[in-house]
């Protein structure tokens, strides 16, 4: 599943009047889960705090972060490797975190709900550590970052197959955001 | 300082009833190591009362004694003696003729300052003796509480073993969709019956557990969106942080004696485990792996504790001194093994295993020998023992947007069946016996 996809999903009730993004919302549904199963995980993931016209973002706002520049990457199944699709993303969120230095992030680690509850925290953590730490290396000063995990507490895809799961096995960059 | 005011609550005298005395051989017994049993048939009667309390009463003590699978109580419009004077011997005659082996008779009265008095007689038909007879006094909004303890007096007479009906159950009470879930702490008794929310939030909570002494749980909680390890009070609903830990911290579980709780603490990538003195308010760090080591428990006598972790590529158990000393792998079947717990008879360790894209409930010896699954599906999670070491409850999310639900099964992997709750639930942690 691709971070365009799931960007599409979790945006599409407001940004449907989008031609683009309704293309993307159809190949999502051909992907295989519903995608009215698929709602958005807060208001950041609305895009609430960029009041963008019709899905134009205003450039260093929050949407601007989240559509153009994409807030999460995925993992394999019980991997913490960052993926090369994933590594493009996290490029783009330190050259974007460079360009608008004010904002500090929170790194939200997330597991799929395959696995046992007090494994999948660490495992949240272990993917939101991977995460920061590669931002770091791409210059995002550490005491702007903060983590968190929420293990597989809190999925966006509700589905039975792999299809959500490959979605729910996310680490998520929010702009301020609250962890440790 | 524990308080203890539960027992204060429930005043319960109990002792011998005069008059029949109970044999030294008992006729009617279960043999509960046999595997799966016949189940025992047996009459409860109505409690003699001037009023629906009586009724209530043997209800109670008959579903906890069907619930356990070990015994069949016998329905009551079969039932030929009406019992009118539970002093008086009964007509064993007619308890044999519907098959009633065993039979419980008793008496529910309100004595003159209020408390409520609950007696009974456990009969074996066939020898035609009395097996017990107690009696109790507590305050009348106890009486589902004496009934349990009336099961459990009967269980044990009956199983030799300890039972464990007057027992209670923390849980993770779950409502809302699963992409905005809302969990509240609650608690209820083992029968499904007194519900109480012990928490109002939108504060993810988890794994909840118990003190030895029943009067207090650690759990972890997202409370102003920083992970940790709370205890909670269950009287008074004071709660604290456990440890002042610069990363998350969760999993937690008390020692047996109570004066310590043990925990993952999240740093970077990995979890090693620590435990913190309550007195001292000291921690100590017990593993050093850049791997995940969590859901520690420890053994009921305190001097080993079982935990998971995947240093070795994938999750498994691995046993330790209490010191941390002497760490070693135990499983060694084909998947992945979590959430190990202790039994409280210090025998076994129950465990999930997934395995080919399912999840089960086994247990195995404490070496890591004898594994046995005991229940296979979807998605089942997380045993707790019954403080008798006798019967698990695991959570189970089958497929579909459902919730999960609680489900206690023997440990023979018979007889299970649902833990009703109101709501979702999962992460049940079952208390030791009350007192």
């Amino acid at each position: 599943m691709s971070r365009m996809n799931t960007v599409a999903t979790s945006r599409m009730q407001t940004l449907a009047r989008n031609p683009v993004v309704l293309a993307l919302a159809l190949s999502l549904a051909l992907a295989g889960c519903a995608s009215k199963k698929n709602l958005p995980n807060n208001a950041n993931d609305l895009g609430l705090n960029g009041n963008g016209v019709n899905g134009a973002a205003t450039p260093g706002s929050t949407q601007d972060f989240t559509v153009n520049v994409g807030d999460r990457i995925f993992f394999d199944t019980d991997s913490t490797s960052i993926r090369a699709d994933a590594a493009q993303t996290l490029d783009r969120q330190a050259q974007w975190l460079a360009q608008y230095p004010n904002y500090a992030i929170t790194v939200e680690g997330h597991a799929d709900e395959r696995g046992t509850r007090e494994y999948n925290l660490a495992l949240g953590a272990r993917r939101a550590a991977a995460t920061k730490q590669y931002l770091a290396s791409r210059g995002v000063p550490a005491n702007r970052m903060k983590t968190i995990s929420y293990g597989k507490e809190k999925p966006v895809a509700v589905c039975d197959d792999i299809s959500c799961w490959s979605q729910n096995r996310r680490a998520v960059t929010v702009l301020g955001g609250a962890g440790m | 300082m524990m308080k203890c005011s539960m027992i204060r609550l429930l005043v319960l005298l109990a002792g011998m009833l005069a008059g029949f005395a109970a044999p030294a051989g008992a006729v009617v017994e279960i043999n509960i190591n046999k595997g799966n049993v016949e189940p025992l048939p047996i009459a409860v009667t109505d409690f003699v009362s001037g009023n629906d309390l009586g009724a209530q009463v043997s209800a109670v003590i008959a579903a906890d004694l069907k619930r356990s699978g070990l015994f069949a109580p016998i329905s009551k419009t079969a039932f030929i003696e009406k019992i009118g004077n539970p002093d008086q011997a009964p007509r064993f005659e007619d308890w044999k003729v519907i098959n009633a082996q065993a039979l419980v008779t008793g008496r529910v009265t309100q004595e003159g300052d209020g408390r409520l008095r609950a007696e009974f007689r456990l009969w074996d038909t066939f020898a035609g003796k009395q097996l017990t007879g107690q009696q109790f006094y507590t305050q009348p909004e106890n009486w589902r509480r004496v009934a349990h303890i009336i099961a459990d007096a009967i269980y044990k007479q009956i199983t030799g073993e300890q039972g464990y009906f007057d027992t209670r159950v923390v849980f993770v009470s779950e409502s809302g969709p699963k992409t905005a879930r809302k969990r509240q702490l609650a608690i209820m008794d083992q029968d499904g019956f007194n519900v109480r929310m012990l928490t109002n939030s939108n504060d993810i909570v988890l794994t909840p557990r118990f003190s030895p002494n029943r009067q207090e749980i650690t759990y972890m909680s997202f409370e102003g969106n920083q992970p940790r390890v709370y205890l909670l009070q269950l009287e008074t609903g004071q709660r604290e942080v456990v440890g002042n830990f610069p990363g998350m911290t969760f999993s937690p579980r008390f020692s047996p004696d109570g004066q310590r709780v043990i925990m993952s603490l999240q740093q970077d990538g990995n979890a090693n485990i620590y435990t913190m003195d309550l007195r001292s308010r000291t921690t100590t760090r017990l593993t050093s792996t850049a791997a995940i080591d969590t859901s520690p428990s420890y053994s009921p006598d305190g001097s080993q504790i079982v935990f998971e972790s995947d240093r070795g590529g994938r999750q498994q158990l691995y046993v330790m001194g209490a010191d941390g000393s002497g760490q070693r792998r135990i499983s060694f079947g084909d998947g992945s093994y979590s959430t190990p717990v202790w039994s409280p008879r210090g025998d076994l360790i129950a465990f999930t295993k997934q395995s080919g894209g399912k999840f089960s409930i086994g247990v195995m010896k404490a070496d890591g020998s004898g594994e046995r699954i005991l229940t296979t599906g979807f998605h089942n999670e997380g045993p707790t023992w019954a403080p008798n070491g006798r019967v698990l409850m695991f959570f189970r999310q089958n497929a579909g947007a459902g919730g999960p639900q609680m489900y206690s099964i023997d440990l023979t992997g018979y007889n299970e069946q649902v833990v009703k709750s109101p709501a979702f639930a999962s992460d049940p942690a079952w208390s030791p016996l009350l007192e």
